[in-house]
């Protein structure tokens, strides 16, 4: 691996890092497994693609973004509390739903943003080369988010989400507003995911309605891996947990794309990086693989 | 572990500087496309032959790489930042989310795109002419309107066209509005018919019995992945099936005027070879597909219930048995 895929690993993990906070957001603290996720994400970054070309500026345009993608998450708590959908069948909803609304918003599938300014524009004359520049720039905001998040968390409001989460009865019991805390978990998350996806299509320079596949697996594997690796009661720790699953993830993913060596194929990419995280999660446990992973599965 | 590449990258650099051109010889050509598919490996491999005629071999001279993102632009923006990590003397990125990852993330190393359809709209390049900086490459936009008067020459009776296309492909939607810009000249209407995925080409197709005389089937991935679902409509309902690229002509249409991604590939080749030699990508003019070739398939037309006009199987390319 040269320094530049290292340093595009690390850029593309920061930024899929905003998706495993989400997801971490709505699975483990809400206990609501969101596949809406998959929609915004594209969301995101079709909404700051559509904007920027109509000359908004970049930083107006990835926060309407993030608008839209806690309003797409509403709409699944809404379709789930209101309705009684069941949530994964809720959240597949506003996922397909978002899939024919991200083409009207763009007007066509693929926009792209090469020549437009970006939220890096400001940035962009300091003399850092690109591929500093870029990940240095989502680390920012990780740090921003991820601290936003730890800190929300901690606060009581905070507690009555997760409350919510881990058990609502006695939430309830306790005057938390169930809904209320689901309604503004899944916009939170969703804000979160869109909020990525709108850094995504900045950085790479275009936004595609086929962004979204397989967000949910992505964001989900960051968070796992991150738990496996970094275990703790701890929210704080938690939350870098995430963010430390999703860059190891595109590690993988960097690794796997220098594999030729081994007589691998192009065609084997997913395969191997499935293998990579495979071993990633085993390792840890190493010493008593077996029994440590049926310790962490009765824990929960 | 990065660390100790980079020093050698650092030092290979340098040793480059100070051989000059005697390590020129040896040059690196790095291909990506965003997914296994088989129009993307033809071109793929179309750009390996040309290199090779031209004297550039693998194992001599050449190294030749190529990467997928599998379906992923994540993965695509991931490869592309390793291939500009890696320095090679030309990338050549296969189709628009792979051209627009590869552009985005370098304006020093060459590239050559293709199986492009709209390098404008894709902002890829600022202008067709003269491209400008280090990038230049080829569309693959469909010559439509001959297309059409094609359709028009085989079956004059035609008066309205079905088209299944996928509205979430980029070259799609940029095809379907030419195919409306155009289809009046031969006084045809359209009708569309959306299917966002291969399952649901069928449904499209069968939307279609009994509201067209014709059908056209665009170089869209999705329609043409599962092409053998329009056909099987096109033969039970006696409807002619036309195709964008030659490739569908053997699976069932019974005509096309397309090119195959073969020779798209052959030509980025020559693109790549001049960008090789010294030429500056800015200053090679966006090329389009240069040759074409007619295709007919005479048994499958009598199925959908249309004799080819003699004239027409005359100037065939290639005539399906």
């Amino acid at each position: 691996m040269n320094e530049i895929a290292f340093l595009g690993a690390l850029e593309i993990g920061l930024v899929y890092g905003l998706v495993a906070l989400g997801v971490f957001l709505s699975f483990r603290v809400l206990n609501f497994p969101d596949l809406t996720v998959d929609g915004s994400f594209p969301l995101g970054a079709a909404v700051t693609a559509a904007l920027i070309v109509a000359g908004a500026d970049p930083y107006l345009a990835t926060g309407v973004a993030m608008l839209a993608g806690a309003a797409a998450g509403m709409v699944t708590a809404f379709l789930n509390l209101r309705f009684r959908i069941l949530h994964l069948l809720a959240s597949i909803l506003t996922m397909i739903a978002l899939y024919s609304i991200n083409l009207r918003i763009m007007g066509r599938p693929n926009l792209a943003l090469i020549t437009e300014p970006t939220v890096l524009s400001p940035f962009e004359g300091l003399g850092l080369p690109g591929f500093y520049l870029k990940p240095l720039f989502a680390l920012v905001v990780l740090l921003v988010a991820g601290g936003l998040l730890a800190r929300f968390l901690a606060s009581d409001y905070g507690l009555g989400l997760r409350a919510t989460g881990a058990n609502p009865r006695m939430a309830r019991a306790q005057g938390v507003a169930t809904g209320r805390s689901t309604y503004f978990g899944m916009a939170l998350s969703n804000a979160m995911v869109a909020l990525g996806g709108a850094l995504f299509a900045q950085m790479n320079g275009f936004a595609d309605i086929t962004m979204g596949t397989g967000t949910i697996v992505v964001g989900l594997a960051a968070v796992i891996v991150g738990e496996v690796v970094l275990r703790s009661r701890l929210i704080v720790i938690a939350v870098v947990a995430c963010v430390l699953g999703s860059v190891l993830y595109r590690i993988a993913i960097a690794l796997a794309l220098n594999a030729d060596a081994l007589g691998l194929q192009s065609s084997d990419l997913n395969l191997v990086t499935a293998i990579l995280v495979a071993v990633a999660l085993i390792l840890p446990g190493a010493r008593n693989p077996i029994k440590a992973l049926f310790a962490k599965a009765g824990a929960r | 572990m990065w660390g100790k590449n980079s020093a050698g990258a650092a030092a290979l650099l340098l040793s480059a500087m100070v051989a000059g051109g005697a390590l020129a010889q040896d040059v690196h050509v790095a291909t990506t496309a965003i997914v296994e598919h088989p129009a993307l490996d033809a071109t793929r491999d179309g750009v390996r032959d040309e290199l090779k005629e031209a004297g550039y071999e693998v194992g001599k001279n050449l190294t030749f790489t190529y990467e997928s993102a599998q379906g992923n632009p994540g993965t695509a923006a991931q490869i592309a930042r390793k291939l500009v990590g890696d320095k090679p003397s030309v990338i050549v990125p296969i189709s628009t989310p792979s051209a627009q990852a590869v552009v985005a993330a370098t304006k020093d190393i060459p590239v050559v795109f293709t199986a492009v359809t709209d390098p404008l709209g894709a902002k890829l390049v600022g202008s067709m002419e003269k491209p400008g900086g280090n990038v230049t490459g080829m569309s693959d936009l469909s010559p439509i309107g001959k297309h059409l008067a094609l359709i028009k020459e085989i079956t004059p009776q035609a008066k309205t066209l079905g088209v299944p296309f996928n509205p979430g492909e980029a070259n799609s939607v940029t095809l379907l509005e030419l195919i409306r810009k155009h289809a009046p000249e031969q006084g045809l209407q359209v009708v569309e018919a959306p299917a966002p995925r291969s399952a649901e080409v069928l449904a499209a197709a069968q939307s279609l019995i009994g509201k067209v005389d014709a059908i056209y089937v665009p170089t869209d991935n999705t329609i043409v992945s599962a092409f053998e679902a329009v056909v099987k409509v096109g033969i039970e309902n006696r409807i002619p099936v036309y195709a964008g690229d030659t490739d569908s002509v053997p699976r069932g249409a019974i005509a096309a005027l397309g090119f195959n991604y073969y020779d798209v590939g052959r030509q980025t080749g020559k693109m790549v070879v001049r960008v090789l030699k010294g030429e500056k990508p800015g200053d090679l003019p966006v090329e389009g597909v240069e040759i074409t070739e007619l295709h007919v398939n005479p048994a499958m037309a009598e199925k959908m219930g249309v004799t080819l006009p003699k004239a027409v199987v005359g100037r065939a390319k290639t005539v399906v048995k």
